[in-house]
């Protein structure tokens, strides 16, 4: 009776423990259908655009008049629009990035650390209208007045919003990397004769040289796909910039902005969500990159004896 | 366990009960122009002021889109700040539905700059020199010596359309010119910068910005109506085929004289009569 009642109850356990495994599973494939399905969608409503545009004139093309007649739909501008902005904002985030999470982790004492660390998680949650707004509000009416331009709606603003918001990104993600590179290496750097700084020039960064960059790669590609605060203040103009006061009109803000009154299925439609392509193209590369630096720069194991 | 059943049974009930009481009474969907929006709004508040049984659910998203809603039959009225496209009318009548237009209100739009700037007043040939970039510095136009910051709508947008077909006369803006994606936008960053020049709906002035006149034409409602501003263009609501039952009544409340054009009037739009 009772070794009757053990064994119904194991096979009861390994029935719950198949649901349950098969139940995950199927959340799981949930998530990736529904992305797969997504970028279906996206390829399908994209890429009839190519039968009036040749993909070259579509990515070298000078010109966005997506609804004159005859149009013109030349993304060219755009993507320098975004690559310009994009780059720009990496060399404002990674320096404050990286060098935040190297005082965090190396030198702050563990009080400071706790309060500053989610201080700057914290401003990851701000929402992105918001710096556009303050971009928008404050940020362009300095830029003229301080440096005499034309317009405060440029790359330059952009590219400090933008560097606003991917430094939590950069940091928190750097922090963790540096942090947990193992005590061992610094102090078999320190025993033998390393300075501070030099251990963490020398040592401690290149051990976590692929969590920064993933760090840094992540961050960056937030800013490339980032919306909002590029269609609030980097100017909209969609010309090749010149200077970093030029307004630039990057890929996302377009989208936003023309969506809408797109007529349904028209070229314009389909144009629209060609950028939507190269977009995601851009973003899966970085990831992809991002992917393959935390792959193959990875610090494994300790190196003591 | 009791209690709760009693509850759940209860809740259905309500549910149902509820449910039907939508079916029983009317139902309109609007969708389409943001331009249009406040006035369907203002409109929707009263109507159901005034017949209290009559549900409406309003819901922007552009003309194009409000217009594709009434291609694949998911909304009612659909909204527009521009006439129905050739292209639209003729995917509408493959799915055998019949776009009828009707002009609820006139929009005007009007050539706005920075309070401080001296100019007050630009010919339509001047506008579009500045617009295509030929004009760039106010001191062309008899203001101060300044680089001029051409603010213009994404190029989808109704706004835009109108400015591009009365200004522009069909001639491409400049690719230096700033986009913003809205009439607020425009707005806030023309009094932002004293350099700039932008351009929106009547509803939409107020006095952060300076209103300049267009040939010594002010934007107004009379000189919209009477046809001497040259920057201005009817709104429309479109219905599926000729309107029927509620959808009618609220199409004629909109239309009447001392009602729904009352309104429009209190949106910041030109009422038709």
């Amino acid at each position: 009776m009772d070794t009757n009642k053990a064994g119904e109850m194991a096979i009861r356990q390994k029935y719950k423990e198949k649901f349950m495994r098969y139940f995950f599973f199927l959340i799981a494939t949930v998530s990736v259908v529904i992305l797969l399905m997504i970028t279906l969608f996206l390829f399908m409503e994209g890429l009839p655009i190519f039968n009036q545009v040749s993909v070259n004139s579509f990515i070298f093309g000078k010109y966005w008049y997506p609804t004159s007649d005859p149009a013109d739909f030349g993304i060219f501008p755009l993507i320098m629009g975004s690559l310009t902005i994009t780059l720009l904002s990496a060399l404002m985030a990674i320096p404050l990035g990286v060098m935040t999470a190297i005082y965090l982790a190396e030198m702050a004492s563990y009080r400071l650390r706790e309060i500053v660390k989610p201080v700057v998680e914290l401003l990851a949650s701000l929402p992105s209208v918001v710096i556009g707004f303050f971009g928008m509000v404050i940020v362009a009416p300095f830029l003229q007045d301080t440096f005499d331009i034309a317009t405060g709606l440029n790359i330059f603003n952009a590219s400090l919003m933008l560097a606003f918001m991917s430094v939590p990104t950069i940091c928190s993600l750097s922090e963790d990397a540096i942090y947990s590179v193992p005590v061992s290496l610094k102090e078999a750097s320190l025993a033998l004769g390393a300075t501070p700084l030099d251990t963490i020039v020398r040592v401690t960064l290149p051990a976590s040289i692929s969590g920064i960059s993933t760090a840094v790669i992540l961050g960056m590609s937030r800013a490339i796909g980032e919306t909002m605060v590029v269609l609030m203040v980097a100017g909209g103009a969609a010309m090749i910039p010149t200077s970093i006061f030029d307004p630039a009109r990057p890929l996302p803000a377009s989208i936003a902005a023309e969506m809408a009154e797109a007529p349904y299925r028209g070229d314009h439609y389909y144009a629209l969500f060609a950028i939507g392509v190269v977009l995601f193209v851009f973003t899966f590369f970085f990831n992809l990159v991002a992917d393959h630096i935390s792959n193959k720069y990875r610090q494994v194991g300790e190196a003591t004896l | 366990m009791k209690k709760s059943k009693i509850l759940f049974y209860g809740v259905m009930g309500l549910v149902f009960f509820m449910g039907a009481n939508y079916v029983w009474a009317g139902k309109i969907t609007i969708k389409g122009s943001t331009t249009v929006l406040p006035i369907a709004q203002k409109l929707a508040e009263a109507y159901m002021k005034e017949f209290p049984d009559t549900r409406i659910s309003i819901s922007g998203g552009g003309s194009g889109n409000g217009i594709k809603a009434i291609i694949d039959g998911t909304t009612d009225i659909a909204d527009s700040s521009r006439f129905i496209k050739d292209k639209e009318v003729k995917l509408a009548v493959e799915k055998g539905r019949y776009p009828v237009p009707f002009s609820i209100a006139y929009d005007c739009i009007v050539p706005v700059v920075h309070p401080s700037n001296s100019v007050s007043d630009l010919s339509l040939a001047q506008l579009k020199a500045i617009y295509k970039g030929e004009i760039k510095n106010w001191n062309q136009v008899g203001g101060p010596d300044r680089k001029i910051v051409v603010i213009s709508r994404d190029t989808s947008s109704g706004t835009y359309e109108v400015w591009e077909k009365k200004v522009m006369k069909k001639e491409r803006v400049f690719p230096g010119a700033l986009l913003q994606a809205s009439n607020g936008t425009v707005l806030q960053a023309v009094a932002n910068n004293k350099n700039a020049m932008g351009y929106i709906g009547l509803g939409y002035m107020n006095s952060s910005v300076k209103a300049l006149t267009v040939g010594g034409v002010v934007g107004s409602e009379k000189t919209t109506l009477d046809a001497t501003f040259p920057v201005s263009r009817p709104l429309y609501m479109f219905t599926n085929k000729w309107p029927t039952g509620d959808v009618s009544k609220f199409i004629k409340y909109a239309l009447h004289p001392e009602k729904g054009q009352q309104l429009v009037r209190n949106a910041g739009f030109i009422p038709l009569y």
